[in-house]
């Protein structure tokens, strides 16, 4: 034989053998596509919720020898694309994980849009979709169309209830008046919790004293401020993103708003909001909230912090790692990675996770959630939820000192 | 093209029947690539119709393809889809028209500046109109697939080669051109240049928000911060003039190979994606100023140059 045929057959054999172990070893690692904003309007938020419970979940899987299916070891290998904030993105690098990278989970994207946006591409490949960050009063009919697309945070008309019955409760006790101001920021979420919740208001039997929005960025809200104090309200609730949540309670701190209730919508649970007031924090109400008390999430927040550098917040970011860990127990308990398998075990069990049980409906809704939270001491407690356990009362704004 | 139009329309049918067997390959990725690029290339050939003779840089593109969003998004429950598409078209038209009539008295960078800030202006206009009715976004559930719209914008591409090959061909192309090279020389050849201006702007814009319309299903949910991205209008100049648009055909060479490039970033550079964006538009438009079709034409005029010497 020659040289040269010698050196084709070992160069051959070698390829064979090593194509033979390609597949053995991949039967080891599965592989998770995570899409998201790393650039883009929602970068921000994405990168307080969103990826640092990935990367947190995903050593913690490999730490402990990876995830159990039907006995033996798949340890996790994620795979993330930035979708720049654009739907269009987001169903690009959805497609290429399912049909280039052959991955074997996608992770639900962030956001209502991004998150429905992908759905068809889910659901074409038969991918559980569990969704954290997508809010939409049309559970069912979604649900219906994409069989897979599973719901976590909640509804509108849940969290904007909750919070009239809460107002409703201290005014019947007669701990505060009947005068409401609201306001809203002129943007996707804010119109809606606001269009949701002056009729509930109003059929409650509140006043409202004083009502306006104001556009997305708004720099200066102390207009607004002023105009809300001089209507003299006893409750004042503002449907607000973040930078109107801080700008506004910055605001009702220097205008010194004399208020029993004191409520701004989301980024009230993050903990750069504590940071940020510190002691005049102190009983404002907000979205979200947690049984803080209990050990679960204690565990979740300390790893959480040990493991990215920063605290979890007191809303989404449970939610987002108990879809993870949803996902996990259901490639454990279906003993195999075959996605409608997978899917199927979500939709037939119940779950436990850092947030407490979850079991969702025949709409693939979770009908548990946390719906008003407040700042209570050093935490953002949960204060109404739709059926999850640990609620503490509510009290009553005492000054902003 | 001018002199061998019958040819060039003849190679522009091959090429589009050659594509539209695209998805029968059965490649969902493919597939998925095969739509962003029909999009990408009608968008950058109908803005490179108004933009390439009269060197008006748009940057409208995102209101009109808002605008034709927002279109299908609201009509869908209301309409058969089929007829969402051409109203898209009118409204796109009509938009284009008032803008036309209001800025492209204009030249330089106000009317650049007037059509940047015509998207938010329409997405603000959405905002007030939701505040107003509470509702946040609009939800276009239909059982219409990728092939389909694919096949949709295959053939919007095909109206719009046909348009860009007669105009060409027109009086109101030889007009365009002239105020492309001097507009105050085609005033007083006694051209009416506003009217040509505005009518091409017109045909540009429509097919702009007949994509729009096309592209609603696919995203499912349309909301004013997606459907209004200013990135839009900048990818589509950034394209053409990678492609050049001194010819019909010029555009698409820059949007096929400006797909590729945006893919392999996408998936190669997650972290990184949009920094590495930027510094490919700096080479492109100092390395390759006058795009594809300068270069290839540089190339073309050396080997013929060298042939003379020879």
């Amino acid at each position: 034989m020659e040289r040269r045929t010698i050196l084709k057959t070992t160069a051959a054999l070698a390829m064979a053998m090593g194509l033979m172990a390609a597949p053995a070893l991949a039967q080891e690692t599965l592989k998770i596509g995570a899409v998201g904003p790393k650039t883009g309007p929602l970068a921000g938020g994405a990168a307080v919720t969103h990826w640092p419970n990935i990367a947190l979940w995903s050593k913690e899987v490999n730490e402990r020898g990876g995830i159990d299916v039907g006995g033996t070891k798949y340890m996790v290998e994620v795979i993330e694309y930035d979708d720049q904030t654009n739907p269009a993105e987001t169903i690009a690098a959805v497609t290429r994980l399912a049909t280039q990278d052959g991955a074997d989970f996608i992770l639900a994207p962030y956001s209502t849009g991004l998150n429905l946006a992908a759905a068809p591409i889910f659901d074409r490949f038969g991918y559980p979709q569990i969704t954290s960050t997508a809010s939409t009063d049309r559970v069912a009919e979604l649900s219906g169309q994409f069989p897979n697309l599973f719901f976590l945070l909640g509804q509108n008309s849940q969290i904007v209830g909750n919070a009239v019955d809460i107002l409703s409760k201290l005014r019947d006790a007669g701990e505060m008046g009947n005068k409401i101001a609201m306001v809203n920021v002129a943007d996707a979420f804010g119109i809606e919790l606001a269009a949701t919740a002056k009729p509930i208001f109003e059929g409650a039997g509140f006043e409202l004293v004083y009502e306006t929005s104001y556009p997305l960025g708004t720099p200066d809200l102390s207009p607004v401020m002023k105009a809300a104090k001089a209507a003299e309200p006893d409750a004042f609730i503002a449907w607000s993103y973040p930078p109107d949540t801080f700008g506004l309670t910055e605001q009702a701190i220097i205008e010194d708003l004399n208020v029993k209730v004191f409520y701004t919508a989301v980024a009230t649970a993050f903990p750069a909001f504590k940071g940020r007031f510190g002691a005049a924090a102190e009983g404002i109400m907000g979205i979200g909230g947690v049984n803080a008390e209990s050990a679960s999430f204690q565990d979740y927040a300390a790893r959480h912090t040990a493991a990215t550098g920063a605290a979890p917040d007191y809303w989404a970011s449970g939610m987002m790692y108990a879809s993870l860990q949803i996902l996990e127990q259901a490639i454990t308990g279906a003993g195999t990675i075959d996605r409608a398998a997978v899917a199927q075990y979500i939709k037939d069990n119940s779950f436990d996770t850092v947030m407490g049980p979850v079991d969702f409906d025949e709409n693939n809704n979770n009908p548990a959630y946390w719906t008003v939270g407040q700042w209570q001491g050093d935490a953002f407690r949960g204060v109404a939820s739709t059926g999850r356990e640990g609620a503490v009362a509510p009290m009553l704004k005492a000054g902003w000192k | 093209m001018i002199r061998s139009g019958g040819t060039s329309l003849a190679l522009t049918a091959l090429v589009l029947a050659l594509a539209a067997l695209l998805p029968l390959a059965g490649s969902p990725y493919w597939q998925s690539i095969g739509i962003s690029i029909a999009m990408f290339a009608v968008l950058t050939t109908s803005w490179a119709l108004f933009s390439g003779p009269t060197h008006y840089i748009s940057l409208a593109t995102a209101a009109f393809f808002g605008v034709g969003s927002y279109t299908t998004g609201m009509g869908i429950e209301l309409l058969p889809y089929w007829c969402l598409p051409p109203i898209a078209g009118v409204l796109g038209a009509a938009m284009a028209a008032l803008v036309g009539l209001a800025t492209l008295r204009l030249s330089g960078v106000y009317f650049v500046i007037f059509t940047l800030g015509l998207a938010e202006l329409v997405r603000q206009i959405i905002i007030w109109f939701q505040n107003f009715s509470g509702q946040k976004g609009l939800y276009v559930l239909t059982k219409i697939t990728e092939a389909q719209i694919y096949w949709q914008l295959l053939g919007l591409a095909a109206l719009v080669y046909l348009a860009g090959w007669a105009i060409g061909r027109s009086r109101l192309g030889f007009a365009l051109r002239i105020i492309g090279d001097d507009e105050q020389v085609a005033r007083h050849s006694g051209i009416n240049t506003a009217r040509a201006k505005v009518a091409l702007f017109m045909i540009s814009g429509a097919a702009a928000a007949v994509v729009g319309a096309i592209l609603a299903p696919r995203y499912v949910y349309i909301e004013p911060a997606t459907a209004f991205t200013p990135m839009l209008s900048f990818q589509v100049v950034i394209m053409a003039l990678l492609g050049g648009t001194g010819r019909l055909w010029g555009p698409v060479v820059g949007v096929i190979p400006f797909t590729f490039l945006w893919e392999a970033i996408s998936s190669s550079f997650p972290n990184q994606t949009t920094l590495l964006l930027g510094v490919c538009f700096l080479v492109i438009v100092y390395v390759l100023p006058r795009g594809f079709v300068g270069l290839i034409e540089a190339v073309r005029r050396r080997v013929a140059a060298r042939e003379g010497v020879a």
